[in-house]
């Protein structure tokens, strides 16, 4: 990081003035070390774990019914399940994009907010495994997708992007997780000698490692966050591009494009820093945290937010003009179907959410505005996974042949399942936030104009 | 189990200081002094010292790279082992060895090892997990990790005397010195 001590630049600052090591350590492990649990916390988590149960509910009866219970039916054999799992995985790609890029490209304000970022990109790649684990309709027989000598003499078809899928997405869980824990290593260690409970102590302590900030460790553990912010640079960009795969390597008219893997991977970043800011503004205004997640991030949120979101409306625009200009019936069906079909309603709204109102960005009244970037952030949400729906669903509910053409509605099982997921992402969530630092500790430290060395 | 040989009865003298540029200070002075074994512990990464203490670049970089290049080699040869020679289909008449289909999983294998091997080897490097350190010993090394900069000649040291030494660290200026009980 270059110069990091440059707290105050660009008008707002990202950490506020008068903060020392001891006051940033405080605060954040106070969060986590308090004794008492704060009302709201129960309130939340208890809301959030019934929709957990929900979730439980509707995976138990599918697993006991089958995937009948869902609206999908052929033609349209992928619908909320697999809108649901590109919808997850674009949300989780922000937190990566946070702690790995921006890092390498010194953007130090990232500080504030790559930890929860991080932790978001792993509830979010969990609550998306869940869709495909499930609509494999055997989800106990999922472990025949890895390659692994066995007795039925069958390898996977390394020919198909599914299986590329398993492996990126395993892999990106793996990566993520990894560098979400590396990164909390020395935070551990803060709270091991902070907490004042003797399971706090233990817990923590098995969990730092014996971390004792040695300058030694220190090189390497740096040495260690640089190399793995590198690898998980190219590993962002993949994942989505593979999921981009699923549907451009097969030959339905409006998925067979070129377009799909980057306006996938930049569909996946407006989506998660939507998500980032969903999740910030409830966070630091109930714990307090506006002195460390200032305006300055929400507004850099934005912005990425407007950039990626410019992105993905030119996306749009190629796919209806390639669409028109290759001259082939079935593709130039497509956004004809899409616009005026019987789906034109989310078509619609899409673009809306996703094209039309995010351009207020522009604004510095609106950007500057934490109750406009709220409801805008929500608005993104919605369209990125409108977006989803329609190029799944829109595409293979009519494709080449009008005699098998169908149309597609959800069942309540097709929403408790979605909604369920929202649960389940939320009450880890909570978990989070109460048992870990939800700001790098020592991240923060290292951004303190008293962290600067006089020679 | 205790050795038949006498072991030293402190690990090492610490020194405690107020900010980093006292650390790094007194760390380039213990250099000077001739002081080789010892160790410098600071809440948050700072470049300067891992130089002060006259250390060199670290092997995990050749780590990273080896396992990534196995995890490169391994992945694609699992996938021609698999398609070609253990279970060759015929699809659509696209040949057994069909490489461009290869290179996403190839590559995901790589990430994979490599980022595996970035972090194990980062803590075998450092030899963690390690369940006990003395310098764990010293009650206020607590604050290690909140906002205060350590300094620990180590007694395994050619030139370390307790009273030497101490008398020494007394020269940096810290706020206290104390001995590390082994």
């Amino acid at each position: 990081m270059e110069d990091p001590h440059r707290a105050v630049s660009g008008g707002t600052p990202v950490i506020a003035p008068g903060h020392t090591f001891g006051t940033v350590t405080d605060k954040i492990s106070s969060i986590v070390l308090a004794r008492r649990t704060p009302l709201w916390w129960y309130a939340g988590f208890g809301v959030t774990m019934l929709l957990t149960g929900l979730l439980l509910v509707s995976l138990t009866n599918l697993v006991f019914t089958g995937i009948g219970i869902w609206g999908n039916n052929v033609p349209v054999g992928w619908a909320f399940d697999i809108t649901n799992f590109v919808w997850w995985i674009g949300i989780g790609h922000a937190g990566t994009l946070i702690s790995a890029i921006l890092l390498l490209l010194k953007q130090t304000w990232r500080t504030s907010i790559n930890r929860f970022a991080e932790a978001m990109t792993l509830f979010a790649v969990a609550s998306a495994g869940i869709f495909p684990l499930f609509h494999t309709g055997r989800p106990w027989l999922a472990y025949w997708l890895l390659p692994y000598p066995n007795t039925m003499d069958v390898w996977p078809q390394f020919r198909s992007p599914l299986v590329w899928d398993v492996f990126a997405v395993s892999t990106y869980a793996t990566v993520s997780l990894l560098f979400w824990f590396v990164g909390l290593i020395p935070d551990l260690a803060t709270l091991r000698d902070r907490s004042q409970s003797r399971v706090g102590r233990v817990i923590y302590g098995m969990l730092a490692m014996g971390w004792r900030g040695s300058a030694h460790h220190w090189h390497r553990y740096d040495t260690a966050y640089l190399l793995l912010a590198g690898l998980a640079t190219p590993l962002v960009v993949s994942v989505h591009t593979v999921v981009s795969f699923d549907f451009a390597v097969s030959i339905v008219p409006g998925w067979h494009t070129t377009i799909f893997p980057p306006y996938f991977v930049a569909g996946a970043i407006y989506s998660g820093f939507a998500m980032v800011l969903t999740l910030a503004i409830p966070i630091r205004a109930v714990y307090k945290l506006e002195d460390f997640i200032t305006m300055r991030h929400l507004q850099n949120m934005a912005k990425v937010m407007l950039v990626t979101g410019l992105i993905v409306a030119y996306g749009y625009l190629t796919e209806a003009f390639i669409a028109w200009y290759s001259a082939d019936r079935y593709e130039g069906f497509v956004p004809l179907n899409r616009m005026f079909g019987p789906y034109a309603p989310a078509y619609w709204s899409l673009i809306l959410c996703n094209v039309v109102i995010p351009q207020a960005l522009w604004f510095k009244r609106v950007r500057t505005s934490v109750p406009a970037l709220f409801v805008i952030s929500l608005i993104v949400n919605v369209g990125m996974w409108l977006e989803r729906f329609v190029i799944i669903v829109l595409s293979l509910h009519r494709d080449y042949l009008p005699s098998s053409w169908g149309n597609y509605s959800a069942t309540f099982w097709d929403y408790s399942t979605f909604v369920g997921t929202i649960g389940l992402f939320l009450s880890l969530l909570f978990l989070f936030l109460r048992f870990l630092p939800m700001i790098s500790i020592f991240e923060m430290r290292t951004m303190l104009p008293e962290a600067k060395v006089d020679e | 189990m205790m050795t038949a040989r006498a072991r030293p009865a402190v690990y090492g003298l610490m020194a405690e200081f107020d900010d980093p540029t006292s650390l790094i200070n007194a760390t380039h002075g213990a250099y000077r002094a001739g002081y080789r074994c010892m160790d410098a512990y600071s809440p948050y990464p700072i470049e300067e010292l891992h130089e002060a203490l006259g250390s060199h670049h670290t092997r995990l970089p050749l780590v990273v790279l080896i396992g990534g290049l196995c995890g490169c080699l391994g992945g694609y040869a699992l996938q021609y082992w698999a398609s070609v020679v253990a279970y060759p289909v015929n699809i659509g008449g696209k040949p057994l060895h069909s490489w461009p289909a290869f290179i996403p999983v190839t590559f995901e294998c790589t990430i994979l090892v490599a980022a595996l091997s970035c972090v194990l080897g980062m803590l075998a490097l450092n030899g963690l997990p390690q369940p006990y350190h003395p310098v764990f010993n010293v009650p206020r090394f607590a604050l290690a990790s909140r906002n205060r900069f350590f300094l620990c000649i180590e007694s395994r040291d050619p030139k370390f005397d307790v009273e030497a030494t101490r008398h020494f660290l007394e020269t940096l200026d810290p706020r206290e010195v104390t001995a590390v009980a082994d």
